[in-house]
């Protein structure tokens, strides 16, 4: 899991490069209120405490909720999204190896859906000085001056818009958050993810298949839409370098324990995850919609592994199983 | 020169540390006699041979001790001359620590054979040499002590396509095959040949991991030497990539001729059959010489001074062998074969038997013990390393939960317990204790079900008999009653009687005949898993039946308090 850290470290520091330092703070946040419900949940448990705590697996739940916040999010926001994913996803369920959903997702799901406006407020890049988020995070609130429709918001209000006048280009042209491929900024946190998740590929801690297969299906419903009418849908580059998307590819989908675990049901459970994830984009009320992509998904899994078993030694041409 | 072949492979395998060198130094030496023989009765896959001698009776080397009982049994010898001082339950060599009955010889010193005869072969039908390896006791010896007279059978089709001689030899540690091809290739070619006569197979390949330069050396010049004699290249030396598990039977042939044999079904019928080198040295020396299997080489390796293979009489304790070796002073284990699927030996003291192709000593530093057990993520490294391409982590989870019907859906009876799952496992888990454990539940219940249905059997045969009984009495009444009455027709009261005789008789037949019906129909759909169990496997079952026997017994005066 340390390994997993590691490779988040590139997408972080293009994060702070673009948005301030205000994510290590929320970073921080996290990973305390992580090890701290960690802890106190092994203790009840009766589990012995060194042992599970040093297997980092807390702290990656921690860092992916801190990532798919916003970073001026309010500190308690954070906070009780993490104790949430510790507690309720990770150990109510039985603890490492047993949740059948991904904790980090669960946090944000819920939190976008109890705290929807607080949830949508993300800065632009280099609006925001350290200061002003510190004061974002911990004190009174006075964001609307910085914040602004990030481009998957523009590029929705496009679809949805009555005028047939108004197109996607048009929108990400007229929205000071659009930059080069994806949202300004954000592309180069997503190609640090990116860079992440290669190495974490030739680490062999994850297989090809789910990141392939995710950002495959994603460009190819983003492409196929977009060919039909490249006027209302976005491309597929812009879908695979704005919000989550590579974060999601490289560290989200790749979780183990809630995703499928056979080579074929992989390649379905992270194409089904891509799918979701442009359908929630486009037509769902949501900034981003990875994080109950992967959610339904994880409800599927069991059905996914159980119809992709690979053909067992002596048995390949699928004679009597 | 190695004739090019073309190679298949399997999928998954580790590569642990190999730890052979150690022991290949020293050519082959014969173990010491030591002061007791202790040969267990039960050293093959199948029934447990019957004692034929008893206490107090003088026994010449490579005569019989126990016949082979049953259609799958091998028959057991006296490894020297001397006198039987009993027969009787001593610990056997597996981890559960049960005993079984052995017969106990106090050698004599002399090593006065038996008589020892070639065996004519080529003069007999195949049953009487599949009878003459049966009484020889040649089973197996690549560890799975199968009773081999079984195996040399070609099957329907009457020739086979391929004989797959195994000498790949991929476990760590464990040298014997190494040094037996090193030493007696030419010896091991004539058991092939033997073989491959009565199995009508078209050539002889013969498998040996890339790892043995020397072994491959002397077999491929025997093998040069063979094929000369017999005038066609029938024979030829493969070097396979040295990956564990490449010397598992099915991993072998598939490697070898591209062909996967499924489990349950017979390699036969896809024109294969597969033999150990050791056990074609062994057929060998029961056909050419006349000497049924008494000895085999045994690796003595692991935490000791002089690693070295040995000759060794079966029944000798395992102590001794490794007193020759100076075992290092923390040394605190014993294990049957190598570190992937050995067994732990309950004690020093057990015998070699044919299953022992290793002995290997260990301490706490050089087998650590494994960091904690962590929970499983479910990763899927398991499944990228099992050579049966099996889902390793499912089969656990099934196996933790008890959940045996889906476990075996999802063939857990198809894993060879070759250990690479839970090599690569970085969660530590012992997996192959939990497929044991499920394996060994499920044969217990199958048993526990065998036995309920012979004991249903038996209760509906009762009943049955009560109600033919029932009716029986019924009609001598009736006929009684009519003979009575009838006093004018006595003649024909008494020629209706056995009439009604002759029903019953016939009645009787058509009731036993379905009850035959019945019961062979049964045999017939028995679960396979309880059949070709290994004396360990048996021992496990016993072990189980013990324990929930003893659970039972614990159970009930609590059952009783909460009445």
């Amino acid at each position: 899991m340390l390994r997993v850290l590691i490779a988040l470290l590139p997408g972080i520091a293009a994060y702070v490069w673009f948005f301030g330092a205000g994510i290590l703070v929320q970073i921080g946040l996290a990973s305390i209120a992580a090890l701290a419900a960690e802890a106190l949940m092994l203790a009840l448990r009766g589990k012995p405490l060194q042992l599970f705590l040093g297997d980092g697996s807390a702290l990656v739940t921690a860092w992916l909720i801190a990532l798919s916040f916003p970073s001026i999010a309010p500190w308690w926001l954070t906070v009780s999204a993490t104790l949430l994913a510790i507690i309720v996803a990770k150990h109510l369920y039985g603890g490492l190896g047993q949740n059948p959903f991904n904790p980090a997702m669960v946090a944000f799901a819920l939190m976008i859906v109890a705290y929807p406006q607080l949830m949508s407020q993300w800065p632009a890049a280099g609006a925001t000085d350290f200061a002003m988020q510190w004061q974002a995070i911990f004190g009174s609130r006075m964001i609307d001056a910085i914040t602004m429709a990030t481009p998957l918001d523009a590029v929705r209000t496009a679809l949805h818009a009555a005028d047939a006048n108004t197109t996607v280009a048009g929108v990400l042209a007229a929205n000071p958050a659009t930059g080069g491929i994806g949202g300004k900024g954000w592309e180069w946190v997503a190609a640090g993810h990116l860079a992440g998740g290669l190495w974490l590929l030739r680490q062999r801690i994850i297989t090809w298949h789910m990141p392939l297969a995710f950002l495959a299906g994603l460009c190819l419903v983003a492409g196929l839409f977009n060919l039909i009418d490249g006027a209302r849908f976005a491309a597929p580059l812009f879908h695979l370098f704005s919000g989550g998307a590579m974060l999601g590819a490289f560290f989200i989908v790749t979780d183990p324990v809630s995703g499928a675990t056979t080579p074929r049901g992989k390649l379905i459970f992270a194409a089904g995850v891509a799918l979701l994830t442009w359908i929630i984009r486009s037509f769902g009320a949501y900034p981003d919609g990875i994080a109950f992509a992967v959610l339904l998904m994880n409800i599927a899994v069991p059905l996914i592994d159980m119809y992709t078993q690979p053909p067992v030694f002596g048995h390949k041409d699928g004679e009597a199983r | 020169m190695t004739v090019l072949q073309r190679l298949f492979s399997f999928n998954g395998g580790v590569k642990p540390a190999y730890n052979k060198e150690a022991s290949t130094g020293l050519p082959i030496a014969m173990a010491p006699m030591p002061a007791q023989l202790v040969i267990p009765l039960h050293q093959s896959i199948g029934g447990t041979p019957r004692p034929l001698v008893a206490a107090g009776e003088y026994v010449l080397k490579g005569q019989r001790i126990g016949g082979a009982d049953g259609d799958v049994s091998s028959a057991v010898h006296a490894s020297t001359s001397g006198t039987v001082v009993a027969v009787e339950m001593r610990l056997m060599p597996h981890t559960s620590g049960l005993s079984a009955r052995c017969v106990v010889i106090q050698p004599d010193g002399r090593e006065e054979w038996i008589p020892r005869q070639p065996f004519d072969y080529r003069g007999a039908t195949p049953e009487q040499t599949r009878d003459y390896l049966r009484d020889a006791g040649v089973v197996g010896l690549g560890g799975a002590v199968f009773p081999s007279y079984l195996k040399i059978n070609p099957g329907k089709s009457g020739k086979l396509d391929t004989l797959v001689l195994n000498g790949a030899e991929c476990e760590p540690f464990i040298t014997c095959d190494d040094v037996l091809m090193r030493e007696r290739a030419a010896s091991i070619l004539k058991g092939a040949l033997i073989m491959r006569e009565m199995l009508g197979a078209a050539r002889v390949l013969i498998g040996i991991e890339d790892n043995k330069p020397q072994a491959i050396a002397a077999m491929e010049a025997a093998a040069r030497a063979a094929n000369e004699e017999a005038g066609h290249p029938a024979m030829q030396v493969v070097a396979v990539p040295t990956r564990y598990p490449a010397g598992g039977a099915k991993q072998l042939i598939r490697v070898l001729t591209g062909i996967e044999v499924p489990h349950g079904k017979r390699s036969t019928d896809y024109g294969v059959q597969c033999f150990n080198v050791a056990t074609a040295y062994a057929i060998y020396e029961a056909i050419a010489l006349g000497q049924p299997l008494i000895s085999r080489i045994v690796t003595v390796a692991g935490n000791v001074a002089r690693a070295r293979n040995y000759e060794v009489l079966f029944g000798t304790p395992m102590r001794d062998l490794v007193d020759l070796c100076d075992p290092r002073p923390d040394s605190d284990r014993v294990i049957m074969g190598g570190p992937m699927m050995g067994l732990l030996m309950p004690a020093d003291s057990v015998p070699v038997v044919k299953a022992a192709n290793c002995v290997l000593v260990g301490s706490p530093k050089l087998f650590p013990a494994p960091p904690p057990e962590m929970p499983c993520i479910r990763c899927g490294e398991c499944a990228k390393a099992c050579p049966a391409d099996l889902q390793p982590f499912e089969l656990y989870w099934f196996s933790r939960a008890r959940i045996f019907g889906k476990a075996q859906e999802y063939h857990l009876f198809d894993c060879i317990e070759c250990g690479c799952c839970a090599y690569v496992c970085p969660s530590h888990i012992p997996l192959v204790d939990y497929y044991r454990f499920a394996k060994s539940e499920i044969w217990a219940r199958e048993t526990q079900k065998e036995a309920a249905d012979v004991a249903r059997e038996r209760y509906e045969f009762r009943l049955l008999r009560e109600e033919r009984d029932k009716q029986e009495k019924a009609a001598k009444l009736a006929a009684r009653t009519v003979a009575a009455r009838a006093t004018a027709a006595a003649a024909l009261a008494a020629a209706e009687k056995p009439v009604i005789t002759a029903a019953d008789v016939a009645k009787k037949a058509l009731i036993t005949a379905a009850l035959e019906r019945a019961r062979a129909q049964k045999a017939g759909v028995r679960q396979e898993n309880t059949g070709n169990l290994t004396p360990g496997q048996q021992a496990e079952i016993a072990a189980i039946e013990a324990r929930r026997a003893e659970i039972r017994e614990m159970a009930k005066p609590h059952l009783r308090q909460d009445d």
